[in-house]
């Protein structure tokens, strides 16, 4: 006798696997941030917030570190997103589709596979040592914005390519030249791609430690300019529940960096929805 | 008097011709029907015009005058300002009414905030598109339905004050409704404007056209008065496509 499955029942039997699927990764997903929440939010206080870092860290705030991961974003982003989305713009509209374009696309693919601390070591030698910048939020922040590059111009490459080709057309037709047609039409539409590229890159900037630690060093002074060298929120959790300095602190670091990450997806979020209702 | 004069006008695609030894006159104040089974040129011919051509890189030889003067030795922004085309499918751009209108004005220069208003309600009234979106041009132009966007496209280029409007199949994806409308658009805008349609609707170049042309594969068979044509073509291939017996 043989068995079969009616189409119906396999359709249920499909979505009931997506749905468990689906279920296992969220559930996943929001046990790790309300594990550490739960057991970090209860350690944050204004003054964990504004203070100092004393004995190491098993005493007072993370204000230098908070300090310090926002600088080296920055620097990282500022950086990183310009020769980002500016070689994305080069790769489509000033290469035709070829070995090189192919080479450097793979290359991009190649170096988003790369592990981080791959480049913490080439950005020691390179930034730190080679170009005397030492251990320095500028070397931190250089080494971030080599790391979190590919992924820039990997998804601004995407973003721009799926920009439909008669858009370009109408704006020839109406007299656009091809750097009109780029700023007003084709950036203006890949926007909200472009930008979840440079959120991924913030994101994985943020929450790096192994290029951080050899280029930014480790730090716990306030820094005062980015020749400081500074310990990262993500470096100084690692440092406190590694050395078990405070496995309270530890979590109460890890909650304010999971906040800081959550904060700014969400207002990206927020700014491309605006932005998609105002163009579309 | 002949706005554009084409002369012994080949195009090729890579090893493919497009255009075969095009000779076609086109008066001022007119409009010319294209008409013609796919494949034929059509959609290429008027590429050429505003060498729309050049960006697919494509290659051209033969002489194109509009006024007396080659199109292939104008500015590519002053040609296109000239010489407009409105595509099959409506493309709006994102963004705004106001800004799909006023996005070619403002490349070829600065606009005060008045004149671009009156340059946009102008289009619009020609385009008949005003009454029905005269309050909310701030809104995104990809609501329109259908037949406003492509009426949004024709006063877009309306907006640019060309001498020539192009139309590749303009109608082909809209109700009879919205066709009709831009029919008589175009029936108002002749006094002023000249035009080109390529068309698969044979009925449409009879219903609209002084003039129509019949390609077939790259060749211009026939052209002539359009009641001319429909009625006792010189060619048995023109009297063939009008009947329907291919294409």
């Amino acid at each position: 006798m043989t068995f079969r499955i009616g189409p119906r029942t396999s359709q249920i039997i499909a979505h009931a696997v997506l749905l468990l699927m689906t279920a296992v990764m969220v559930i996943v997903l929001f046990f790790i941030i309300f594990y550490v929440l739960k057991n970090g939010v209860g350690q944050i206080s204004l003054e964990f917030l504004t203070g100092k870092t004393r004995e190491m860290g098993k005493e007072g705030g993370i204000l230098p570190s908070i300090v310090g991961t926002v600088f080296i974003t920055l620097v990282a982003t500022i950086i990183a997103t310009p020769l980002g989305v500016g070689s994305a713009v080069y790769l489509v509209e000033y290469t035709h589709t070829g070995p090189v374009r192919r080479l450097i696309s793979f290359g991009a693919d190649c170096l988003a596979g790369v592990p981080s601390i791959i480049f913490g070591l080439f950005g020691f030698i390179f930034f730190v040592i080679k170009m005397h910048l030492g251990w320095s939020i500028l070397s931190g922040g250089l080494t971030l914005a080599v790391m979190i590059l590919p992924t820039i111009i990997r998804t601004s490459e995407e973003a721009i390519k799926s920009v439909p080709h008669s858009y370009r057309e109408i704006s020839y037709s109406l007299g656009g030249g091809k750097l009109d047609t780029i700023l007003r039409v084709v950036l203006p539409t890949a926007l909200p791609g472009i930008l979840t590229g440079i959120i991924l890159g913030i994101g994985r900037a943020v929450g790096e430690t192994a290029a951080v630690i050899f280029t930014a060093g480790s730090s716990l002074g306030m820094p005062t300019s980015v020749f400081s060298s500074t310990r990262t929120l993500a470096v100084h959790f690692y440092i406190l529940a590694r050395e078990g300095i405070s496995m309270d602190k530890a979590y109460g670091t890890a909650a304010v960096l999971i906040i800081i990450i959550l904060t700014i997806n969400f207002i990206a979020y927020r700014l491309m929805h605006r932005f998609i209702a105002r163009y579309y | 008097m002949v706005k554009i004069s084409i002369r012994q006008l080949n195009l090729y695609y890579g090893s493919v011709q497009a255009l075969k030894g095009i000779d076609l006159d086109v008066k001022s104040g007119e409009i010319l029907a294209v008409i013609g089974p796919a494949n034929s040129g059509k959609s290429s011919l008027l590429r050429v015009l505003n060498r729309l051509y050049e960006i697919e890189h494509a290659r051209v030889t033969g002489e194109v005058l509009l006024d007396d003067a080659s199109i292939f030795k104008l500015p590519i922004n002053v040609l296109r300002r000239r010489v407009g085309i409105i595509f099959a499918t409506p493309i709006v751009l994102p963004g705004s009414i106001r800004k799909n209108l006023s996005y070619g004005p403002k490349l070829q220069r600065r606009l005060s905030k008045t004149a671009a208003g009156e340059l946009v309600q102008g289009a619009l009234r020609s385009a008949n598109l005003w009454d029905e979106v005269k309050d909310r041009l701030d809104e995104s132009a990809a609501r329109l339905s259908g037949g406003q966007q492509q009426r949004l496209c024709i006063a877009r280029t309306l907006a640019m004050q060309p001498e020539v409007i192009m139309m590749d199949e303009p109608c082909s994806g809209l109700d009879p409704i919205s066709t009709a409308k831009i029919e008589a658009t175009m029936l108002e805008l002749k006094k002023e404007y000249t035009f080109i349609l390529v068309t698969n609707n044979t009925k449409q170049a009879a219903r609209v056209s002084d003039r129509t042309a019949f390609f077939l594969l790259g060749d211009m068979i026939e052209i002539g008065k359009t009641q001319r044509l429909f009625t006792s073509p010189s060619d048995q291939r023109t009297d063939d496509y009008i009947r329907g017996k291919f294409g």
